[in-house]
């Protein structure tokens, strides 16, 4: 089959690798209809995600069609469905619980340690998203191996094109999710660093979750604009200081919730983010983190911040004490989608959430090189870009 | 786990000092009777000492099943090798209660120790320990109790074990001394993936690559 490798920082390929198979029994194998590129794949392709192998198939947000069942899946073949870029076996203690991204299952044992050095705990196994998280090949490709499949993947109707839907994967529930850790009160007013995609759900799901006011805040004037369509006030932080415009745009308060939909390859003026800068490049301390930062310091005593932005390691000069004394409450973590997605494919068909504003672009996979590059290169613009495995190559 | 000196002296008392440092390494409640135990509520394992010309590991795993079942899952030794990595073999040897282990060890070798059951509490715990004139002085524990809440069983494994005599026993040596800790774990957490989900999870995409990997670890 062909597929979307990673060889190194912005050196990414379309190559013929072997097809995957049934090696457990409750696996499924689906065959790709449409898969996206997502804000933290750029993680990988810049480098900045530890534990990635050159060959390693990327790719976490995908839907197809089930050809090939273990015989321990409840799906059949023919079936199309949405797989959670989350893996969860539906049987340990956080499954049951539904915190279905830190399940203990999911990540090979052999590949556990590294995450638990890092963090004290393994993370669970994530599609496409480096050996840390169990080097599982990803959905950038024509075939994907799907483990526990009678627990991931959403079942979709036909009539539900794959633009409408393909986004339960992750940023839909992420955006959601995102909101929910925010823990909106009617009449708040809300900022959200980061209009990409993530950034953008966020600020649907918390003007649907009754926020009084949304504040968005990029420098790409594209996605101001989109998150301006929303309902959403914004803030371009090329254009002016962020904490002294939320400040007085809420007479003197602060806002009272914070979302991070940036995570640790935040842009930034701050001195602390240059020099954080360059430690990413030479390789020591991992995250930039001055949109944590910022909203730290923006959030009202008592206010909140959530954080669906994505972290990888180490950051220093963090504001502790405004953390503290301030007595901000903190929720962060990888989305737990299955949570989210039938609700939300409900909400889909109803019409009252809508994802296809977002994509920008469509693509062959034979050309998701260059929709790497572009998506990175170009993000005021290239807001979202969906491969097709099928769609004939433009020549 | 510190280096050792190779004692050479009798099996039977290696065999009684073995069953001292496991007993000393599973101490949790009678500490204050034991002078050379640290005064805490931490597993005897985890303590910051050493035991003798003993290996000790231990560890501990949580899992969401029944006591019952995971007791009767392990008691059936011939179970053990579907989630020990090193174990290639456990069979009934002629004794009731007897089993022989066949343990992989580096450059395609194995070795054979024979166990016999030292202890066994139903739903509880099960010992063994190696049988006199085996060429590894070996004993271990594994022991089930309920989870707080709706938690399940937590299961905990500690293995003893004498660094042994002879070519054979300086490979398992070898192999032991690898990372006994990590190995242990990893069994472990692979004996729950089992338990809880019927499958031990790999992110490999097709079986010959698992197969390789299986053979590229012995």
């Amino acid at each position: 089959m062909r597929a979307l490798t990673w060889h190194g920082t912005k050196d990414v390929r379309v190559e013929t690798v072997d097809d995957p198979e049934i090696v457990n029994p409750r696996d499924a194998i689906v065959k790709v209809t449409s898969t996206a590129i997502c804000g933290s794949d750029l993680h990988l392709y810049d480098g900045v995600i530890p534990g990635l192998m050159a060959g390693d198939i990327l790719g976490h947000e995908f839907m197809g069609e089930v050809v090939e069942t273990g015989p321990a899946s409840t799906l059949r073949k023919g079936q199309r469905v949405v797989v959670p870029f989350t893996i969860s076996c539906g049987g340990c203690f956080h499954c049951r619980v539904e915190q279905y991204s830190a399940c203990e299952n999911s990540n090979p044992v052999e590949k556990q340690d590294a995450s638990a050095a890092l963090y004290g705990h393994p993370m669970a196994g994530l599609f496409g998203y480096s050996h840390l998280t169990g080097g599982y090949s990803g959905g950038q490709a024509e075939y994907v191996r799907v483990p526990f499949s009678d627990v991931g993947p959403v079942v979709v109707p036909d009539h539900l094109e794959d633009e409408k839907v393909l986004f339960l994967s992750d940023i839909l529930p992420t955006g959601w999710m995102a909101a929910e850790n925010a823990e909106i009160q009617p009449d708040d007013t809300v900022a959200v660093w980061g209009c990409g995609p993530v950034g953008l759900f966020a600020i649907q799901a918390a003007l649907a979750m009754g926020a009084a006011r949304v504040i968005g805040i990029d420098h790409y004037p594209h996605r101001l604009e989109l998150a301006h369509k929303l309902g959403a006030e914004t803030i371009n932080f090329r254009e002016s200081h962020v904490r002294e415009a939320l400040l007085e745009m809420t007479g003197g308060i602060g806002i009272d919730a914070a979302i991070d939909a940036v995570g640790m390859e935040a842009h930034g003026f701050a001195i602390d983010n240059i020099i954080d800068v360059v430690k990413q490049k030479v390789g020591i301390g991992i995250d930039r983190a001055s949109a944590s930062k910022q909203a730290l310091l923006a959030v009202r005593p008592g206010g909140r911040l959530s954080v669906p932005g994505v972290y990888g390691g180490m950051t220093d000069k963090f504001p502790l004490g405004a953390l503290m004394e301030k007595g901000i409450q903190v929720r962060a973590g990888q989305t737990h989608v299955q949570r989210y997605t039938d609700r939300l494919l409900a909400m889909i068909e109803e019409g009252v959430v809508d994802t296809t504003f977002l994509i920008s672009h469509t693509l062959p996979l034979e050309e998701a090189p260059r929709g790497y590059r572009c998506f990175h290169d170009e993000q005021n613009t290239w807001t979202k870009v969906v491969l097709k495995p099928g769609m004939e190559a433009q020549q | 786990m510190t280096s050792h000196g190779r004692s050479h002296g009798a099996l039977a008392a290696g065999i009684a000092l073995a069953a001292g440092a496991i007993a000393l390494a599973a101490k949790q409640q009678n500490r204050r009777r034991r002078r050379d135990h640290p005064a805490d509520d931490a597993p005897g394992f985890t303590a910051r000492r050493d035991f003798g010309r003993y290996e000790v590991v231990g560890r501990s795993v949580t899992i969401a099943r029944p006591r019952a079942e995971l007791f009767a899952f392990w008691r059936d030794f011939t179970n053990l090798p579907r989630f020990m990595e090193n174990l290639t073999d456990v069979s009934a040897a002629g004794a009731p209660g007897h089993w022989v282990w066949t343990i992989r060890a580096p450059a395609g070798q194995s070795v054979e120790v024979e166990t016999r059951i030292a202890r066994e509490v139903d739903g509880e715990l099960i010992a063994w320990r190696s049988v006199e004139g085996s060429d590894i002085d070996t004993e271990g524990r594994v022991t089930f109790e309920d989870a707080p809440g709706e938690r399940g069983t937590r299961v905990g494994l500690i293995i003893a074990y004498a660094p042994p005599m002879g070519e054979a026993g300086r490979a398992v040596a070898k192999l032991f001394r690898r990372e006994p800790e990590v190995q242990a774990r990893h069994d472990l957490k692979r004996f729950k993936m089992l338990m809880e989900t019927g499958e031990i999870a790999t992110s490999a995409r097709r079986n010959d690559a698992t197969r390789a990997a299986k053979m590229e670890n012995a």
